[in-house]
């Protein structure tokens, strides 16, 4: 019953899946470093980053994500010629895809993090500065370890979120788990199977993601 | 708590270290400092009293800068206060400050809370920094407490261990603004002892308090601010027998006499 799937070697079955959790990872990481950089613009004191992040945020999570992908390929690399430095169509398809993914996960990313820094109490930025700590050493030592360690829930929802957005970089082609079923559905007869399979192969990756950082928020959580 | 047998420096005219002139500050509608003018001598050990919202809290945060004022000076050392940025973070490394609500770094152990001033702005190496938290820990009776999180100590304790925090900085001041508002009775006098000990010690001090107790015994002066404004200002003695102001009468009859 199950003989199709082995049927396929571009992508196999596996190396499809490895691709999203490359894509998830890559962008997870990316989103992260950029969202944490975009909630500091937004608490900054600086009026000129507290509006571009404001902006940002407000345009690109208004965005259909996958108008951004197809933004990346048929905008970015075709029109302006961003080719994110490869030669090979499907590795800049990689690259744009995650750059999409980046963009568009850290104007979410940014809002989960802004709400942690919202649950710090005011005395405690008060008493760094009162030490002499400076705006970005209060932020960086002070104010993210607690409001990360706080929204670790939300951020796994985001990243939960992010895990299955990765589908969308299929319309680049990339080579990824919604692109393999895409083909299988085209190719066999067995379209329920195919759905269930991909989808089981999605709770694997996001469910042990969504205890283990639910473990993780109880363990870290700051007392007061 | 350590025996520190220093005697009281003598305070007489080592120099004015924080001079405020002419100091206004409103919120909004609300003119909370109104023509402040207040000079406070190295080694003094002031005392701010009055009745609530009468600018007292206000004016002891405006001395780092954690409010800003609207018009008016206020030089500490001889040097005007910077405006936002590094200069101003600077200078508030020589000021330390003791809050109404501790406010300890959550995320932080005891030690951590102590050290970190001295490494990140000081640049002082991590050893020394230890050994310096350590001992001043001991200082403040919470030596045994240095590997726990704030919120595992009580709240005497906690605000023993900002006291800490404050002198690791070696402050040129120390400001207090009510460092024990926040405490159950029995553990006020804790928190008093370690202050009185730093005022012999000869520390610069500012404190707003509703202490009366530890105005009497440990200033050098007492100021008192009512709507806004210094109101009287006395050695304690004179201010809690004699006081010449009818508001101060008025405030000192409601708080004394039960």
């Amino acid at each position: 019953m199950f003989d199709f799937l082995s049927d396929y070697d571009n992508p196999t079955l596996l190396g499809a899946f490895w691709m999203t959790v490359k894509l998830t990872l890559l962008s997870g990481i990316g989103s992260l470093v950029w969202g944490t950089l975009l909630a500091a613009m937004r608490v900054s004191p600086v009026p000129l980053m507290r509006g571009f992040g404001t902006a940002y945020v407000n345009i690109v999570r208004n965005i259909p994500l996958t108008v951004i992908i197809i933004f990346t390929s048929l905008g970015l690399a075709d029109i302006f010629g961003v080719t994110m430095g490869a030669s090979d169509f499907k590795v800049q398809g990689f690259r744009l895809a995650i750059l999409g993914l980046v963009a568009y996960t850290a104007a979410f990313v940014c809002e989960a993090i802004r709400s942690g820094i919202n649950t710090v109490p005011l005395g405690q930025a008060e008493a760094a500065r009162a030490i002499g700590l400076t705006f970005s050493q209060t932020l960086r030592l002070i104010i993210l370890p607690q409001a990360f360690r706080s929204v670790i829930g939300p951020l796994a929802n985001v990243l939960i979120a992010l895990t299955k957005n990765t589908t969308v970089a299929a319309a680049i082609g990339v080579a990824e788990a919604a692109y393999l079923m895409k083909e299988m559905i085209e190719n066999e007869a067995q379209t329920v199977l195919i759905g269930a399979v991909f989808a089981f192969g999605f709770v694997v990756l996001t469910l042990p993601t969504g205890l283990f950082l639910g473990w993780l928020s109880k363990r870290l959580a700051v007392k007061r | 708590m350590t025996e520190v047998s220093v005697a009281k420096e003598d305070v007489a005219a080592t120099g004015e270290l924080v001079v405020l002139k002419n100091v206004n500050k409103h919120f909004g509608a609300l003119h909370v400092l109104q023509d402040i003018d207040l000079t406070i001598a190295r080694g003094e050990v002031v005392v701010v009293i009055g009745p609530s919202g009468s600018g007292k809290s206000t004016l002891c945060r405006t001395i780092n800068r954690l409010e800003t004022i609207d018009s008016g000076t206020i030089a500490i050392d001889g040097k005007p206060l910077p405006a936002e940025g590094k200069a101003l973070a600077k200078l508030r490394a020589d000021v330390g400050m003791v809050f109404q609500s501790f406010n300890l770094f959550a995320h932080k152990t005891v030690l951590e809370n102590v050290m970190l001033g001295q490494i990140k702005v000081r640049k002082t190496d991590k050893k020394k920094a230890e050994e310096k938290a350590r001992s001043l820990l001991d200082r403040v009776g919470v030596g045994s407490q240095a590997d726990k999180y704030p919120a595992q100590l009580s709240g005497g304790q906690q605000q023993r261990v900002a006291i800490a925090r404050a002198l690791a900085m070696d402050p040129k001041v120390m400001l207090f603004d009510e460092p024990t508002s926040a405490l159950d009775p029995e553990m006020i006098n804790e928190v008093l002892e370690v202050m009185q000990q730093l005022a012999r010690d000869g520390m610069t001090m500012i404190v707003v308090t509703h202490e009366m107790g530890f105005a009497r015994s440990a200033a050098n002066r007492v100021v008192f601010m009512a709507d806004g404004k210094i109101v009287e200002e006395a050695v304690p003695d004179q201010f809690f027998s004699n006081p010449r102001s009818d508001r101060a009468k008025d405030f000192l009859s409601k708080i004394l006499h039960h």
